[in-house]
């Protein structure tokens, strides 16, 4: 090095910026499979779909399923209940603390009326009669009760987040609703997620 | 090692003068324990050596734990269990893990405050607290990861909440989240490397403390006058100050006695006084307590975090000129990780040149103030969000920051300050009588 001085933009220092560079690529190419090895592994990530069996759920009750480590309510709705969500409707979504619909299989500007909330029904079922979402309090990530609050949805017990039939926030410091994962019918009777 | 001018270590006898030709380690410990240190030092001066303590401590306890500790989400809680019960001594071995980590973050807070009151912070001794700061960063990384390990209700879903945070960084914010979790949720993978990362941040924190030993080393302890200790000569030098040993190793002891007494009462009669019900119930991903609470070191700055909601102005106004990339949510975030950064500034904030508060008459009102604010942030991280907390929430958390960035840079430009004693020596004497030094000790 004690000659580099004597030299202008030489071969020298060409070798010093070569050898520089080669160190600095090394470096990164042995520091990055350490860093990537922290991400999701194979086994994790083929979890990301599930099928559910949702035969047993009756209307007026709902199952709560572990997808992507996080509770999804699945709910068979009753007649009454279905009335009771779209009348919430008729008072207009844009008076809704979040008027979007949140939905993950419709757009992203989709307006939340119950229609753009529920699974659409297999044969021989009310429009309406299910309902597929995220059990996660969109607030700080607690899980919200079922059949309880204000609007006869859910209610998250942590900071009194109140959604109704559609899961939609009505009251409270929560500023999203539910948002509806990615699910479609499989046949009459079973559900994928994801 | 150090710029005060003392005795060095002499190696007399053949085998010593063998081992320092090729080692002088027997010379650098000789130097490190026989420092000048400034012979006025209050008691607010032994929280270093419980710091010291409170680390050892941990990490054996943390090594015989772990021999015991089963880092799978099936086995975790159970493995607790069995250390609990099975383990011979087991229970006391995790009771006093977990109260020390009580007692590291008292010692860290007192000693913060120390520097922070007494100007220890001030030039020369800037890289002493950032190294600090940096320290206090780690541990508090650790004790949260360490939190996670039991696999309990409050493990699972206090996990949830604070690496949540990072989902709130814009645009990066998910998938910086899904790495440090190795998945779309808290589950294996993170309880995983949270042990891993549990077991390797102390002995990163221990390196650290060497580092900020060897840095006060240089610039000589801070002293409740603020007045730097005379380096003319030896002679001067022993003026100001006596050897840390035995004079401060006895006084520093004594003060640890103390101060176990009380530790292991709690050990003993209360060792689950500051933990929480929920964390002996096990993890349960579709079930979330009711209230969720951070350990109680946490709570001044989880009261900052959710202090600034979306109807703060300040939040309105900062989403308004970001277009929406900061929202509350990150909003908060910032907050915290600020209010932990302005403690660290806090060298070059503070325009006053004189370092010990003491000798500063409205600086002091304004620090017991400050010491209230920090009690009044851990009350209010503990009460649920709703009102009047979340008002108190904001003035308190107004008012950390004010501190630093407001009244520290002002107050160093208006403030008249008290006069200083020319040495360390006058002072001691105006405390303790004028005595032989050589023969007084150190209280």
């Amino acid at each position: 090095m004690s000659h580099a001085e004597d030299h202008e933009g030489t071969r020298r220092d060409f070798l010093y910026y070569v050898a520089g560079g080669a160190g600095v690529v090394a470096t990164g190419a042995a520091v990055w499979p350490l860093i990537n090895q922290m991400n999701p592994s194979a086994d994790v990530q083929a979890l990301s779909s599930i099928r559910v069996d949702v035969s047993g759920v009756e209307p007026g009750t709902q199952l709560t399923v572990k997808w992507l480590g996080k509770p999804v309510f699945i709910r068979h709705r009753t007649g009454a209940e279905i009335q009771e969500a779209q009348e919430q409707d008729a008072e207009g979504v844009d008076a809704l603390p979040d008027p979007l619909a949140r939905n993950f299989n419709l757009n992203a500007d989709a307006p939340a009326t119950d229609a753009n909330r529920v699974m659409p029904s297999p044969e021989g079922e009310a429009p309406g009669a299910w309902i597929v979402q995220m059990g996660v309090c969109t607030h700080l990530g607690c899980v919200p009760l079922g059949d309880a609050g204000d609007f006869g949805g859910w209610f998250c017990p942590c900071h009194g987040s109140h959604y109704d039939l559609a899961g939609r926030i009505r009251k409270g410091p929560a500023p999203e609703n539910l948002p509806v994962p990615p699910a479609e019918w499989v046949d009459n009777s079973t559900i994928r997620l994801g | 090692m150090s710029g005060i001018p003392h005795d060095h270590y002499e190696p007399k006898t053949n085998g010593e003068k063998w081992l320092n030709s090729r080692l002088p380690v027997v010379g650098l410990i000789y130097d490190t324990i026989m420092i000048p240190t400034p012979k006025n030092l209050n008691w607010w001066w032994i929280w270093g050596i419980v710091l010291a303590f409170c680390l050892a401590l941990q990490i054996v306890t943390g090594i015989v734990l772990v021999m015991h500790y089963t880092p799978h989400v099936d086995l975790a809680f159970a493995s607790i269990e069995h250390i609990m019960r099975n383990v011979n001594g087991g229970y006391m071995l995790r009771y006093i893990h977990m109260n020390g980590a009580s007692l590291f973050f008292v010692a860290v807070y007192i000693h913060i405050f120390r520097g922070l009151f007494y100007g220890s912070y001030k030039a020369p001794r800037e890289i002493t607290w950032i190294i600090g700061m940096l320290i206090y960063l780690m541990m508090m990384g650790t004790a949260f990861m360490g939190y996670v390990l039991p696999w309990g209700q409050m493990s699972f879903w206090g996990a949830t909440v604070i690496t949540g945070l990072f989902g709130a960084i814009p645009f990066v914010g998910d998938a910086i989240q899904t790495w440090l979790l190795g998945g779309p949720a808290v589950d294996n993978a993170t309880l995983n490397r949270f042990f891993s990362l549990h077991y390797l941040l102390p002995f990163v924190i221990a390196a650290l403390v060497i580092v900020h030993i060897w840095a006060f080393h240089t610039t000589g302890n801070n002293n409740p006058t603020g007045v730097e200790v005379r380096r003319g000569s030896k002679a001067e030098a022993e003026k100001d100050t006596l050897p840390f040993w035995p004079y401060f190793v006895i006084k520093d002891l004594f003060a640890l006695a103390v101060i176990l007494v009380v530790f292991w009462a709690i050990v003993g009669f209360m060792p689950n006084y500051l933990g929480h019900p929920d964390n002996y119930i096990e993890a349960n991903p579709l079930v979330t307590p009711a209230h969720i609470v951070p350990e109680w070191y946490f709570l001044p700055f989880y009261a900052i975090l959710r202090a600034f909601t979306g109807e703060v102005w300040v939040v309105q106004f900062a989403s308004f000129i970001t277009g929406g990339i900061i929202d509350a949510k990150f909003f908060g975030v910032i907050a915290m990780f600020g209010a932990i950064l302005a403690m660290a500034l806090a060298p070059w904030l503070d325009t006053s040149t004189v370092r010990s508060g003491k000798y500063r008459p409205l600086f002091k009102w304004w620090f017991y103030l400050l010491i209230i604010d920090f009690f009044a942030l851990m009350w209010l991280g503990a009460m649920p969000a709703e009102e009047p907390y979340a008002t108190f929430s904001l003035i308190a958390s107004a008012y950390w920051f004010a501190y630093f960035f407001v009244i520290l840079p002002i107050l160093g430009v208006i403030e008249k300050p008290l006069a200083q004693p020319e040495t360390i020596e006058e002072d001691f004497n105006a405390h303790y009588g004028k005595a032989d030094a050589d023969a007084t000790p150190a209280e």
